[in-house]
């Protein structure tokens, strides 16, 4: 480490930016990073973390401060003016062409040429294959994006930026989709970076993994810097209290779970014939009442389309899924969600969770406007509808200007109280969530989860899908591993079980006998 | 029978060249588009357009050269044109296309009037026409060379330009470009690609192609132009690109597909059957086509599930006994 001789190769000055629909992302925020050192930008969701990072790479604009590199004001209109300044950034969403190789991705804009015209694709290879070497980061250089797994695309990300020459990488929260162990390999990859001297900026708001990392951290908390400190000189407990402004309480009430009868029933469940490899081969397990079980697993093995299938957004195929004792195949949606009375959170939520442009309230009521309660031939009922849905305001605390506001105003945690609010607001056997928490704030999070557990203790069973490995530990009475569109590991209490151990099963390094996964299926 | 015989001719095959010409560059035109996320929908009117300034301009100046070069140059600008509200003003597609096909086929019948005093068709001035060739050797074989010799010259461009649309998307920067753009859009904002640039490339290259399908008909096919002769054969020609899907050989092969249902038309027109009937046949096939391929492709993938599942059974079965 170098950081305490060498001066600022980056720094922010004043950097206020105010969006047009009022929200101020950043104010008056000061930002400094030193060379060769692997920086923390700390805070919750909507702190202006990325907002701050993304002015830095041209995609937003301040509206007031300056940007010095290496002490020389710059001005930063579009991300070819941060590659030329040598930045360069790995998208949290990752900015990559999908049907494109390896190799295309890396060289876009930047193609080998001969004849002129033509794209030299082998040496795009032979190029892709020389910075891979260079950085000891293995890539096949001809796979598709496509079929890649999650790792080895921000794999991609890091080389297409050092490909163009970047000296400083910012990375917009890496770690969120990763397994422990990739998590791991990242962090090495980090390291020897810093090594070969290049500025990493590590946008995160998981503590443990900047303190074992980061040389120092910038916190953020509602648009406003507050300081900047070397990691080894502040406690987890510290930062933390910086980051919410208070003592988040890192493990949170819950009683033990007293399941009763069976509500959910999966029984030999397979999806994904006639497109190669099934993506959800043989699943059996049950959820209880008054039991919350997880589903832990690297994203794209299964879980989705698991989920889709339980609710009814995708036709079984072979296999049965029963809830609350009535065979969901062939039931509409509607009726699954009447007779079976589930209900369901997706992971989605502005694709599936609400009509974006529609109001609070119409999004709030959506689900039970046919109710009789609510309309009468065809009409709904204006002054009821408006009274409940300002009722489900107050309760699910939704921030909002009132219940006529149009849903695509308020901030994903907002969002997302909108759909848990609907959605959890009517008597309900079975629940089944997906991704509860994926870019929400701290405050929302708690909120929700608290909600959960008191729907289980209301006796309501429910079904969780978290790539968020604390996440699902946190919730989960039970839970079971899925690898490859199978449940590989069934653990019945989460009593002394570790991260670590999680991740082998997610990863397919380990699986459990035949006998302890068939454990999952609970026989009345 | 007079129809069959009719049909099961060279002259046949050589008619389905030739109608199926204009398609094949519309469908150019919008796969090229496609490919950068945007569905043109102005390929018709753009085709009209460039019909109409090619043969004006050959009328009053003399000179074929200068004619297909503004006719080129007029479509060009109206790829872009439709590239500037959608993609700068950021206007809705749809509307912005239907905006450009009416005020187009309203300023067509303008420019003609002021023109040639005409409001139906430029038969009053003599324009030029870009000839046809005999393809020497080719043409000495029997049949082979009825059919594929001496056609328009556009008509062997536009088979060069299926090629040459392979090449650019698959195998130059700019088509690798136009599709990372199509497919991702911020992807190739990320490495300081301008998005909005290379889709104005890509509309202004959707154009070029629809002129030339358009200037095919006025000056290659006949010589004249005709208010409304470009009978919707841009519209069949973003069909034919979506039944290719996506492919430039695809493409070509569903455009000879409804030019082949046009072709059919023309023999039954000879054989009096109803005219307006026969008229209809081109439009049938291609909605006929189209459902047929997507039918055809859904149960294609039913029965490849269907079956895959009476495999999992058998070998569930197997295993349980």
């Amino acid at each position: 480490m170098n950081n305490n001789a060498s001066l600022p190769v980056i720094e922010m000055k004043g950097i206020t930016k105010i969006y047009s629909n009022g929200v101020i992302a950043n104010k008056d925020v000061d930002f400094s990073v030193k060379s060769g050192e692997i920086h923390a930008v700390m805070g919750e969701n909507g702190a202006g973390k990325s907002t701050l990072m993304k002015m830095l790479f041209g995609m937003e604009k301040p509206d007031k401060g300056t940007i010095f590199y290496r002490g020389k004001p710059v001005m930063i209109h579009q991300p070819s003016d941060a590659i030329a300044l040598k930045i360069g950034m790995v998208h949290q969403e990752f900015m990559l062409v999908p049907s494109l190789t390896v190799a295309e991705n890396m060289m876009l804009r930047e193609e080998p040429v001969k004849g002129g015209i033509f794209i030299d694709r082998a040496k795009a290879v032979e190029e892709t294959v020389k910075i891979s070497e260079k950085y000891h980061l293995p890539i096949d250089p001809n796979a598709r994006i496509i079929d890649l797994p999650v790792g080895m695309k921000q794999r991609v990300e890091i080389l297409k930026a050092l490909y163009r020459g970047a000296e400083i990488l910012i990375l917009d929260e890496p770690t969120a989709v990763l397994t422990p162990q990739e998590t791991e390999e990242l962090f090495r990859q980090l390291q020897i970076l810093r090594e070969i001297g290049h500025t990493v900026i590590f946008i995160s708001h998981k503590i443990r993994e900047v303190k074992q990392i980061c040389d120092r951290i910038t916190i953020l908390k509602n648009g406003l810097s507050m300081g900047v400190y070397n990691v080894a000189e502040i406690t987890e407990a510290d930062i933390s209290r910086l980051m919410v402004g208070r003592e988040v309480k890192m493990k949170l009430d819950k009683k033990k779970a007293n399941p009763g009868d069976v509500v959910l029933k999966v029984d030999n469940l397979c999806y994904g014939y006639g497109e190669g490899k099934l993506k959800v081969n043989d699943v059996s397990f049950t959820v209880r009442s008054g039991e919350i079980v997880g589903i832990a697993g690297v994203e794209g093995n299964g879980q989705r389309e698991l989920l889709e299938l339980i609710t009814g957004l995708r036709g079984i195929q072979r296999g049965k899924v029963s809830a609350s004792g009535l065979d969901i195949r062939g039931m509409s949606i509607q009726k699954i969600r009447d007779k079976a009375k589930m209900a369901y959170i997706p992971q989605d939520r502005l694709l599936f969770g609400v009509a974006s442009e529609a109001t609070i309230k119409e999004n709030l009521m959506a689900n039970r406007i046919s109710n009789r309660e609510y309309s009468r031939a065809g009409v709904i009922k204006g002054g009821k509808f408006t009274k409940r849905s300002r009722e489900l305001i107050e309760e699910f605390r939704i921030k909002c200007g009132g219940e006529e506001q149009t849903v695509n105003m308020l901030s994903g945690g907002n969002i997302q109280k909108v759909v848990v609010a609907r959605e959890l607001s009517m008597p309900r056997n079975l629940i089944v969530i997906d991704q509860p928490s994926r870019g929400i704030d701290v405050g929302a999070t708690k909120f929700i989860h608290e909600k959960i557990f008191e729907l289980r203790d209301a006796n309501a069973a429910i079904l969780v899908n978290s790539a968020d490995l604390a996440e699902i530990m946190e919730l989960s009475d039970s839970l079971f591993v899925m690898y490859e569109g199978e449940i590989v590991a069934y653990f019945k209490s989460l009593e002394g079980v570790t991260e670590e151990q999680l991740g082998e099963y997610m990863l397919g390094i380990n699986r459990q006998t035949p006998e302890q996964i068939k454990e999952a299926y609970y026989e009345q | 029978m007079g129809i069959l015989e009719n049909i099961f001719t060279a002259s046949f095959l050589y008619t389905v060249i030739r109608v199926s010409t204009p398609l094949i560059f519309a469908s150019l035109s919008s796969l090229v588009a496609r490919k950068a996320g945007v569905t043109n929908i102005t390929i018709d009117s753009t085709m009209l357009m460039s019909a109409l300034i090619g043969v004006l301009v050959s009328a009053f100046t003399g000179s074929l050269w200068l004619a297909l070069l503004c006719g080129m140059l007029v479509g060009v600008v109206m790829g872009i044109f439709m590239g500037y509200f959608h993609i700068m003003m950021n206007t809705n597609m749809i509307l912005t296309g239907v905006a450009i096909n009416t005020f187009t086929n309203g300023a067509v019948v303008m420019i003609l009037y002021a023109f040639t005093g005409d409001k139906g068709s430029s038969s009053m001035i003599k324009s030029l026409g870009v000839p046809g060739v005999e393809i020497p050797i080719l043409k000495n074989i029997p049949v082979l060379g009825e059919i594929l010799s001496g056609h328009n010259i556009f008509t062997y461009v536009a088979f060069l330009l299926v090629i040459a649309v392979w090449f650019l998307m698959y195998r130059t920067p700019l088509g690798l470009r136009i599709r990372a753009v199509g497919e991702n859009s911020s992807a190739a904002r990320s490495v300081g690609e301008n998005p909005t640039k290379v889709k104005l490339i890509a509309l202004g290259l959707s154009g070029f192609f629809a002129s030339l399908g358009g200037m095919y008909l006025s000056m290659g096919n006949m010589q004249v132009f005709i208010v409304g002769m470009t009978s919707s054969r841009g519209f069949i020609g973003v069909a034919a690109d979506a039944m290719g899907q996506g492919n430039p050989v695809g493409a070509m092969l569903a455009s000879l597909l409804f030019g082949c249902a046009n072709a059919v038309g023309n023999v039954l027109q000879i054989n009096s059957f109803s005219t307006d009937m026969v008229m209809a046949i081109p439009y049938v096939v291609s909605i006929i086509g189209i459902i047929i391929y997507s039918a055809r492709e859904k149960q294609r993938k039913e029965s490849r599930v269907k079956r895959a599942i009476a495999e999992a059974e058998r070998n569930a079965g197997a295993v349980a006994r």
